[in-house]
C-alpha cells in the first residue's frame, strides 16, 4: 500500500494510520478501541441519528459523528473525554426517558443494545423523566408483533425494509418528538405490503420489533398425552441455535439439538432436509418438464414464503412462474399426516407437527389456507430458532453439556443437498443436482455448482445439461429479487431458472434466527460463517443428491409413485393467488 | 425572444417613462398612484383600493393617471400605504373608501388629502415618505425596487438597470472574476450563519462534476420574519437574475427556488417572473447569445420550519421528508441527488446585482469591518413602525428600536429585543448599543438569524418567551436526532413547570445541563441553536426565572398560573373600555368609579390589561 | 356500487388526469402533494394509492412525508376554518389568548375539527400580516389587531350562519 493513501491521527492517545475515506468508528476499531454505537448498522444505516458515536475532535467545535465522519490528516481525538462521556449520558438518559422499561419482561432481556449501553454508562435513574409517546403494540398479523414503546427512532429497521429489502412497509411517521416508525395510516402490519421476512426484527437493537411467540401453544400440545407430537428442524436452525448458547457462530449443533427436542418431549424428531429432498425431487422434475415443453420460463423456486407473499402481493402477474412445489415444511408435515400416518398407524388428527424454522413468513405459511389436504392442516406450528432456544433453556436443559443424538427413523435421513438448503444458492444447486443427472441419465462425477455459492445478491450461471443451455440466477434479498422480476416482466430477462430467497443470504440470515448485535454484524461475516457450516455438512454427506436418497426412494415406492404423479401433487404442491398490496 | 438591441431598447425606452418613480422632479405630465400589494396590505383590502382606484380613473375618464401595484414600501404598520408619485406624497392606512376623495382632491385638484397623511411620533405630518424617521436611518440596496416597481412588469425591472449585471457577467467577466468581485465585496449569507457568500461560490466552482445545481432558499420559517417574502413580492427578478450570475460563476445551468406554499403571492409573483424572463430569452437555452443557458423552476415546500436548513431544503426538494443530512459532505460537493450544490438565501441573491454594477469596493464601503453591506430586519412587536427595514451593518440596536421603530408603544418600557428568531437569544437593554453585525450578536448569545427583530415591553415574561420559543422548536423538530428530539421537549415540560410555579432549584440545573447538550451533540443547525432562547434569557434574566422558581411570581402576569389581574384604584378612571373588552363580563363598576374583575370569572386573557389607557391594570 | 366506491373512483380518475402533468420522478413527490391538498382541501388515501402507484413509492414513504409536512391533512378541514398566528409579532401581542378562546369556545383542539364539521382550528406561523397583529384569519380572510372580544364576535356571525 502507498503511503500516501495512509492517513495518520491520533485516538485516544494512540497513533493510528488507516486509509483515508475510513470512518473515525472504523480507526477507532484498529486501536481496539470500541465507541458505542445505536443506531448505526454496517452498510445498512449510517446516518448519524443516535448521537450516541460523538467523539471530540480537538480544534473542532462540536462533537463529531464517528459513525460516518471521515478521517482527516492529523486528527487528535478523543472517546472518553468527560465532555463526551457526560453527553452520551444525557443522551442514553434521553431516549431511556421515552423507553417502555419493562427490561425483565423483553423478549430481548440479556440481548438488548439500549440495556447494554445503560449497564456500560452505569444509569441507575433516568433524570429526564417526561411524557412518554403511546403506541398501541400490533399483534394482529401470524408473523410479527410491533411494540413500538420500546422504539427508540434509530431507523435500522426502515433502512433494512426500505433499501435492503426494497419493501418500504414501514417509515418514519409525524415529526419531533411524535415521531414514530409505523405503516400507512398505523395499519397492522397485515394489511400492507409487509412481506413477513423478518429482517427489521435482526436489525432492531431493542424489543420494539419481535417474531409472534407460539411457545405457549407447542407446550400445551407437548403436555396433552392425547397429542403425537412431532417436530422437525430446518436446515439452518442447527448452524445457528448454539450462539443462543454461547457457542461461536457457525457451530453445526444437530446433535445437541436433536437431543434437546427429544428432552423437551417431543415423540419424533425428524429433519426438514428430508423435506427440502423431497421438494428436490418434485421441483427438478417439475423444471425438467416445464424447460422441455417450454411452459411459463423461467421457472422459480417457492419455498421461500416471504417471496411467495411478495410475489403475490407486488408481481401478481407472474405468479404462474413460480413452482407449484410446497416449500420443504410443508411438504414434510403433509407427508407426516399421510404416508408416516398411515404406515405407523397414527390417527392424523391426532398428530401436531412442529416446525422449527430460521423464519417467521414460515409461521404466516403454514396457516395460508392452501396449507392443508383434506381438511388437515400440513404444519400446526412454527416456532423460530430463538423460540426453541427460550423452550430449551425453560425446560431447564444444559444445552451445551447435551450427548448428540439423532434424528428418528425413518425420516430423519437427509442427503447434504437438503442440507444446502438453507443458504442462497442452495436449491439452485441441489435441483441442479438431481436435474443434471435425471437429464442426463446417469450420476454425474462432477455436481458443485460453484458459481450460485457466496454472498453475493444476484449470481448467474448458464450450465450445460444434455447438450442444452439452462441459465439460472440465484437471488436474494427483495430489492434484487425486484430486479430480476422487472427484467422477467419487461421480457428482457433470458433464465430458465430462477431461485429467490427474500433474507440476504438465504434461511440462514432468516427473521427467525439469533439475533446479532450491531457490533458483531459490523465485525464478522455471519452469513458466510453459517453457510460455510452448511456446505461442511454437504461435504460429509455420503449422500450428496436427492433422487439418491433411500429414503425418498422408499417413499415413493410406498406412497408418492413419481414426482409429478397426481398423488404427489394433491400432498406436495399448492397454487398462489393474487393478493391486494394493501388491504386497507 | 429578445435581442440584446432590444433589451437597451426597452430599458432606455421605460426609464425614462418611469422616471417619475425616483425623481420627484421627473418631466411627466402622468401621475402614478403606487398601491402596496405585499402580504401585509393584501390583507388590509389593497386589491380592493386598486380596483377602486381604477373604476373611478375609468368613470371619469382621467387618461394620464395609472395605478401601479408594488412590493412593500416596509412601513407595515401604516398600512394599505398608497404613493402618488411624482410627489411623492404618502398616504397611509387608506381604505377603499378612501380613493374617491383621493382621485378628486389630489389627482384632479392637487390638493393634498391631509386627513390620509402620515403622523410622525414627534406628531409631525409627513408628506413625504423620505421624511418619515422610519426611513432615515436605513439604506436601501436589496430593497431597492420594492414599491417601487411592477414586480409582474420584467420592462419595469429592466428600466431600473434589470439582468444588466447579467449582460455585464456574461459577455465581460469570466467565472473567476465573478466569484472573486463577490469575495471582495465581503458579502455573507443573509440566511442566519453569516457564511461568506465568495467563498461558498468558490467551493462549488471548484467541485468537479458533469452536473451542478444552484439553489435560492426562500423557505423563510422563522415566525415574524418576513423580509425574503417582501423581496420576492416586490422584486421577483432580482433574484432570478442573481441565480443566474450564481450558475454562470459556478457552472450550473439549472436553478430550484425552494419557497414555502404558504407564500402564494410571492409564489405567483416568481412564476409570472420566470415566464417573462424566459419570454425574453433572459431564461433558457443560450442567454444573450452566448454559451451560457440557464432554467429555474420552483419547489414549493410545505410547512416545515427545518427545511430552512439547507440539507433538510436538499432533501425536500429531492421529494422526502425534510430530516437534514449530516455535514461534511458539504452541498458544495455533494448536494441535490448527490451533485454540487449552490445554495444561498433571498436577500443573500438580492444583494447580487447591485454589488456587479457598483462594484465589489462600493459594497464594501458599508457596514463594519467582518460585516459588510445593509441588514433587512422584518421590525415587529411593541414596536410603533412595524415594518421591514434595511439598514447598513453596524447600525445599533437602539437606532433600530427608537429612531427607525419609534419606540416602544402605550408608554411602557424597553425589555429586550429577540434576533435570529428560534435560533437567537434575547437581547437585554444593557446591550442596546450594540452594532448589529454577526460576530457582535453571538459575542452576546444571540445570532444575526435571517433578519426577524422582535421587540418586547416589560409586560413579556422572559420565561414564557423561551417557552413559546421551545415549543416553537419542539413541534418543528424533524425528530431524527436523539438531543432535539426529546431534549427539546424534555425543555418545554422543564419550562411549563418553571411558568407554572412548579418547579424547583434542581429543574433549572437540569434545563442548563439539557440546554448546554443539545446545542453541543446535536445533528442539525436547528437542534444546535435551538437552546439559545433559554440559555440567553438564562444569561439576562436569571432573576425571573428565580422568582417563578422561589417565589411562585411571575412580574409580567403572562404566565397564566402565577397571574392575578387586578385593577388599580388609584389609577382607574372608570371609562369603561376594560369593561367593553371583556370577554367573559369579569369587569364591573359604574363610570368614572374605579372598576373592580371578578377573579372567578376573568380567563386571565389579558385583553383589558393591553385596552387600559391608564396602565391601571396590572397582572 | 357504494358510495365509498364511488368516491374512490372519482378521485382515481381525477388523481389519474391531474398525475399525467407530472414525470415519474419521485421528487415530484411533495408538488403532487401540494396540489392534491389544495384541489380536495386534504389527501384523500385513494390519492394516496394512486401516487404510490404512479411513482412507485411505498405508501408508508408517502404518509411519512404527509405527516411530516404541516400542511398537508388527512381529514377534510372544516366549513371554516380558523387559523390564529403564532408567528412571534402575534405571540408577543396576545395572539395565544385568542387561540385559547377560539379553542374554548368550539370545545377542540389545534388541528381538530367540530363534530358537525363546520369550524376547524390551526396554528399558524407568520401569515404575514405582522403589521396587523394580532392576526387570525378565517377561510384565508383576516382579521388584524383582533382582541379576544373581536374574535368571540366574529364566532358568532359564523355561528349563525346555517348553510
Amino acid at each position: 500500500m502507498l503511503e500516501e493513501n495512509l492517513v495518520t491521527l491520533i485516538i485516544d492517545n494512540k497513533v493510528v494510520k488507516v486509509k483515508q475515506g475510513t470512518t473515525i468508528l472504523q480507526a477507532a476499531k484498529q486501536v481496539n478501541v470500541d465507541i458505542p454505537t445505536l443506531c448505526f448498522l454496517k452498510d445498512i444505516n449510517e446516518v448519524g441519528d443516535c448521537r450516541m458515536c460523538i467523539v471530540e475532535v480537538e480544534g473542532k467545535k462540536g462533537f463529531a459523528t464517528s459513525c460516518i465522519q471521515k478521517v482527516e490528516e492529523g486528527m487528535v481525538i478523543h472517546t472518553h473525554s468527560p465532555a463526551v462521556m457526560e453527553a452520551r449520558r444525557v443522551i442514553l438518559d434521553l431516549i431511556l426517558s421515552n423507553h417502555h422499561r419493562d427490561c425483565l419482561t423483553c423478549s430481548r432481556n440479556g440481548n438488548c443494545e439500549l440495556q447494554a449501553l445503560a449497564m456500560k454508562f452505569n444509569i441507575h435513574q433516568v433524570q429526564f423523566e417526561g411524557d412518554m409517546t403511546d403506541h398501541k403494540i400490533d399483534d394482529k398479523s401470524p408473523a410479527i408483533v410491533r411494540d413500538f414503546n420500546k422504539c427508540i427512532l434509530c431507523r435500522r429497521c426502515v433502512a433494512t425494509c426500505k433499501n435492503v429489502q426494497g419493501i418500504g412497509a414501514i417509515d418514519c411517521m409525524n415529526r419531533g418528538f411524535e415521531s414514530s416508525i409505523s405503516t400507512v395510516g398505523n395499519h397492522s402490519l397485515n394489511d400492507v405490503n409487509c412481506t413477513f421476512c423478518g429482517q427489521c426484527i435482526e436489525s432492531c437493537p431493542t424489543g420494539a420489533l419481535r417474531e409472534k411467540e407460539n411457545i405457549k401453544d407447542v407446550w400445551r400440545k407437548l403436555k396433552d398425552p392425547e397429542v403425537y407430537t412431532v417436530v422437525q428442524t430446518a436446515p439452518s436452525v442447527r448452524v445457528a441455535l448454539g450462539e443462543e448458547f454461547g457457542m461461536p457462530i457457525g457451530t453445526n449443533v444437530v446433535g445437541k439439538m436433536v437431543a434437546a427436542l427429544k428432552s423437551l418431549g417431543f415423540d419424533k424428531v425428524f429433519d426438514t432436509n428430508t423435506g427440502a429432498d423431497l421438494t428436490i425431487m418434485e421441483e427438478a422434475n417439475e423444471f425438467i418438464e416445464r424447460f422441455t415443453n417450454n411452459d411459463c420460463l423461467p421457472m422459480i423456486t417457492s419455498c421461500c414464503p416471504g417471496w411467495v407473499r411478495f410475489a403475490e402481493k407486488d408481481y401478481p402477474d407472474l405468479l404462474d412462474h413460480l413452482s407449484s412445489c410446497k416449500s420443504p415444511h410443508q411438504m414434510f408435515g403433509a407427508i407426516v399426516k399421510s404416508y408416516y400416518a398411515k404406515k405407523y398407524n397414527i390417527d392424523p388428527k391426532k398428530i401436531c407437527t412442529v416446525s422449527i424454522m430460521p423464519c417467521i413468513a414460515k409461521k404466516y405459511e403454514c396457516q395460508r389456507e392452501e396449507m392443508e389436504v383434506d381438511g388437515i392442516r400440513d404444519v400446526d406450528y412454527v416456532i423460530t430458532t430463538r423460540e426453541l432456544s427460550r423452550m430449551i433453556k425453560q425446560a431447564n436443559i444444559e444445552f451445551t453439556k447435551l450427548e448428540d443424538d439423532a434424528f428418528d427413523a425413518p425420516m430423519g435421513e437427509a442427503t447434504g443437498a437438503g442440507a444446502i438448503f438453507g443458504t442462497t444458492g442452495g436449491v439452485m444447486e441441489a435441483a441442479l443436482r438431481t436435474a443434471a443427472d435425471t437429464m442426463e441419465g446417469k450420476d454425474l462425477p462432477k455436481f458443485e455448482y460453484e458459481a450460485v455459492r457466496g454472498g453475493k445478491g444476484r449470481k448467474e450461471t448458464t450450465v450445460e445439461i444434455a447438450g442444452k443451455q439452462i441459465k439460472a440466477v440465484v437471488v436474494s434479498g427483495l430489492s434484487n429479487a425486484r430486479k430480476v422480476l422487472d427484467e422477467i416482466r419487461e421480457g428482457k430477462a433470458d433464465y430458465q431458472f430462477v431461485e429467490i430467497m427474500a433474507c440476504p443470504g438465504g434461511c440462514i440470515m432468516g427473521g427467525g434466527q439469533p439475533i446479532k448485535s450491531s457490533k458483531i454484524r459490523s465485525e464478522v461475516d455471519v452469513r458466510k460463517l453459517r453457510a460455510n457450516a452448511l456446505y461442511t455438512i454437504d461435504e460429509k454427506s455420503i449422500i450428496r443428491k436427492a433422487h439418491e436418497s433411500p429414503v425418498m426412494k422408499q417413499m415413493y415406492e410406498e406412497f408418492l409413485q413419481k414426482p409429478g404423479s397426481e398423488i404427489a401433487h394433491k400432498y406436495l404442491h399448492t397454487k398462489y393467488t393474487p393478493k391486494k398490496l394493501y388491504d386497507i | 425572444m429578445k435581442t440584446l438591441e432590444e433589451i437597451h431598447q426597452i430599458r432606455e425606452q421605460k426609464r425614462k417613462e418611469l422616471d417619475l418613480r425616483v425623481n420627484t422632479a421627473a418631466d411627466t405630465r402622468e401621475k402614478h398612484i403606487l398601491v402596496c400589494r405585499g402580504t401585509g396590505c393584501t390583507s388590509s383590502n389593497s386589491p380592493d383600493i386598486i380596483d377602486n382606484f381604477r373604476k373611478i380613473l375609468k368613470e371619469k375618464n382621467i387618461q394620464n393617471v395609472r395605478v401601479i401595484r408594488t412590493g412593500c414600501f416596509g412601513l407595515c404598520a401604516k398600512g394599505p400605504i398608497v404613493i402618488v408619485r411624482p410627489e411623492d406624497t404618502f398616504y397611509a392606512m387608506v381604505t377603499p373608501d378612501d380613493c374617491r376623495e383621493i382621485i378628486e382632491k389630489h389627482i384632479e385638484k392637487g390638493e393634498i388629502v391631509e386627513r390620509l397623511l402620515c403622523k410622525d411620533l414627534d406628531n409631525k405630518m409627513v408628506k413625504r415618505l423620505d421624511e418619515l424617521n422610519f426611513y432615515k436611518k436605513q439604506k436601501r440596496i436589496a430593497l431597492k425596487n420594492c414599491g417601487v416597481i411592477d414586480p409582474e412588469q420584467i420592462d419595469e425591472y429592466i428600466a431600473f438597470d434589470g439582468y444588466k449585471a447579467l449582460e455585464q457577467v456574461l459577455t465581460s467577466m469570466t467565472p473567476e472574476e465573478v466569484i472573486n468581485e463577490i469575495s471582495e465585496s465581503g458579502l455573507r449569507g443573509r440566511g442566519g450563519a453569516g457564511f461568506p457568500t465568495g467563498k461558498k461560490w468558490l467551493f462549488t466552482s471548484q467541485a468537479k462534476s458533469d452536473k451542478k445545481y444552484v439553489v435560492c432558499n426562500a423557505d423563510e420559517g422563522d415566525p415574524g420574519a418576513f423580509m425574503d417574502r417582501s423581496i420576492l413580492e416586490g422584486d421577483p427578478h432580482s433574484v432570478l437574475e442573481a441565480m443566474e450570475i450564481a450558475g454562470y460563476s459556478v457552472g450550473a445551468d439549472k436553478g430550484y427556488i425552494y419557497v414555502r406554499a404558504e407564500y402564494p403571492i410571492a409564489v405567483q409573483r416568481l412564476q409570472v417572473a420566470i415566464e417573462q424572463a424566459r419570454d425574453y430569452g433572459l431564461l433558457g437555452k443560450n442567454i444573450f447569445g452566448t454559451n451560457f443557458s440557464f432554467d429555474i423552476e420552483i419547489r414549493l415546500g410545505a410547512g416545515a420550519f427545518v427545511c430552512g436548513e439547507e440539507t433538510a431544503l436538499l432533501e425536500s426538494i429531492e421529494g422526502r421528508r425534510g430530516q437534514p443530512r449530516l455535514k461534511p459532505p458539504y452541498p458544495a460537493n455533494s448536494g441535490l441527488w448527490g451533485k454540487p450544490t449552490l445554495i444561498n438565501n433571498v436577500e443573500t441573491f438580492a444583494n447580487i446585482t447591485r454589488i456587479i454594477l457598483n462594484g465589489a469596493k462600493w459594497y464594501a464601503s458599508i457596514g463594519t469591518e467582518k460585516s459588510k453591506g445593509t441588514k433587512v430586519f422584518a421590525l415587529g412587536g411593541n414596536v410603533n413602525n412595524i415594518g421591514l427595514v434595511e439598514v447598513p451593518m453596524g447600525t445599533t440596536l437602539r437606532e433600530i428600536v427608537f429612531d427607525i421603530g419609534g419606540g416602544i408603544p402605550n408608554g411602557r418600557e424597553f425589555k429586550a429585543a429577540q434576533t435570529g428568531g428560534p435560533s437567537g437569544g434575547c437581547i437585554p437593554s444593557e446591550h442596546l448599543d450594540i452594532p448589529i453585525d454577526y460576530e457582535s450578536l453571538s459575542s452576546i448569545g444571540s445570532m444575526m438569524g435571517s433578519g426577524g427583530l422582535i421587540v418586547m415591553d416589560d409586560s413579556k415574561c422572559m420565561v414564557n418567551i423561551s417557552k413559546f420559543y421551545l415549543d416553537f422548536t419542539v413541534s418543528e423538530s424533524c425528530g431524527k436526532c436523539t438531543p432535539c428530539r426529546i431534549g427539546t421537549k424534555r425543555m418545554s415540560e422543564l419550562l411549563e413547570k418553571i411558568c407554572n410555579g412548579e418547579a424547583d432549584e434542581d429543574d433549572l440545573y437540569k434545563l442548563e445541563k439539557l440546554a448546554l447538550n443539545i446545542k453541543e451533540s446535536s445533528l442539525c443547525g436547528l437542534g444546535q441553536t435551538a437552546p439559545n432562547p433559554v440559555l440567553s434569557t438564562l444569561k439576562y434574566f436569571r432573576d425571573e426565572y428565580m422568582e417563578h422558581i422561589k417565589y411562585k411570581r411571575c412580574r409580567a402576569g403572562q404566565c397564566k398560573a402565577l397571574a392575578n389581574i387586578e385593577i388599580d384604584p388609584e389609577k382607574c378612571r372608570g371609562c369603561g373600555i376594560c369593561q367593553r373588552n371583556c370577554p367573559v363580563n369579569a369587569i364591573t363598576g359604574d363610570p368614572g368609579k374605579p372598576h373592580k374583575i371578578d377573579p372567578y370569572i376573568c380567563i386571565k386573557c389579558g385583553t383589558c390589561v393591553e385596552k387600559c389607557p391608564f396602565l391601571a391594570i396590572k397582572k | 356500487m357504494s358510495e365509498k366506491n364511488c368516491m374512490d373512483e372519482k378521485i382515481s380518475n381525477e388523481m389519474q388526469k391531474l398525475l399525467k402533468k407530472y414525470s415519474k420522478d419521485k421528487s415530484n413527490l411533495i408538488q403532487i402533494l401540494n396540489q392534491v391538498q389544495e384541489k380536495y382541501g386534504y389527501i384523500p388515501k385513494q390519492a394516496q394509492f394512486e401516487i404510490s402507484n404512479y411513482l412507485s413509492i411505498p405508501m408508508a414513504e408517502i404518509y411519512g412525508v404527509i405527516t411530516f409536512y404541516s400542511r398537508f391533512n388527512l381529514q377534510p378541514k372544516g366549513k371554516y376554518s380558523i387559523s390564529v398566528c403564532l408567528g412571534t409579532a402575534c405571540f408577543v401581542k396576545g395572539s395565544q389568548a385568542l387561540l385559547d378562546r377560539v379553542k374554548e369556545r368550539l370545545k377542540i383542539e389545534e388541528g381538530q375539527t367540530t363534530p358537525d364539521g363546520k369550524f376547524s382550528i390551526d396554528s399558524t406561523r407568520c401569515v404575514g400580516a405582522c403589521g396587523l397583529a394580532p392576526v387570525f384569519t378565517v377561510n384565508n380572510k383576516v382579521y388584524g389587531k383582533a382582541t379576544v372580544k373581536d374574535l368571540d364576535e366574529v364566532l358568532d356571525e359564523y355561528m349563525k350562519k346555517n348553510d
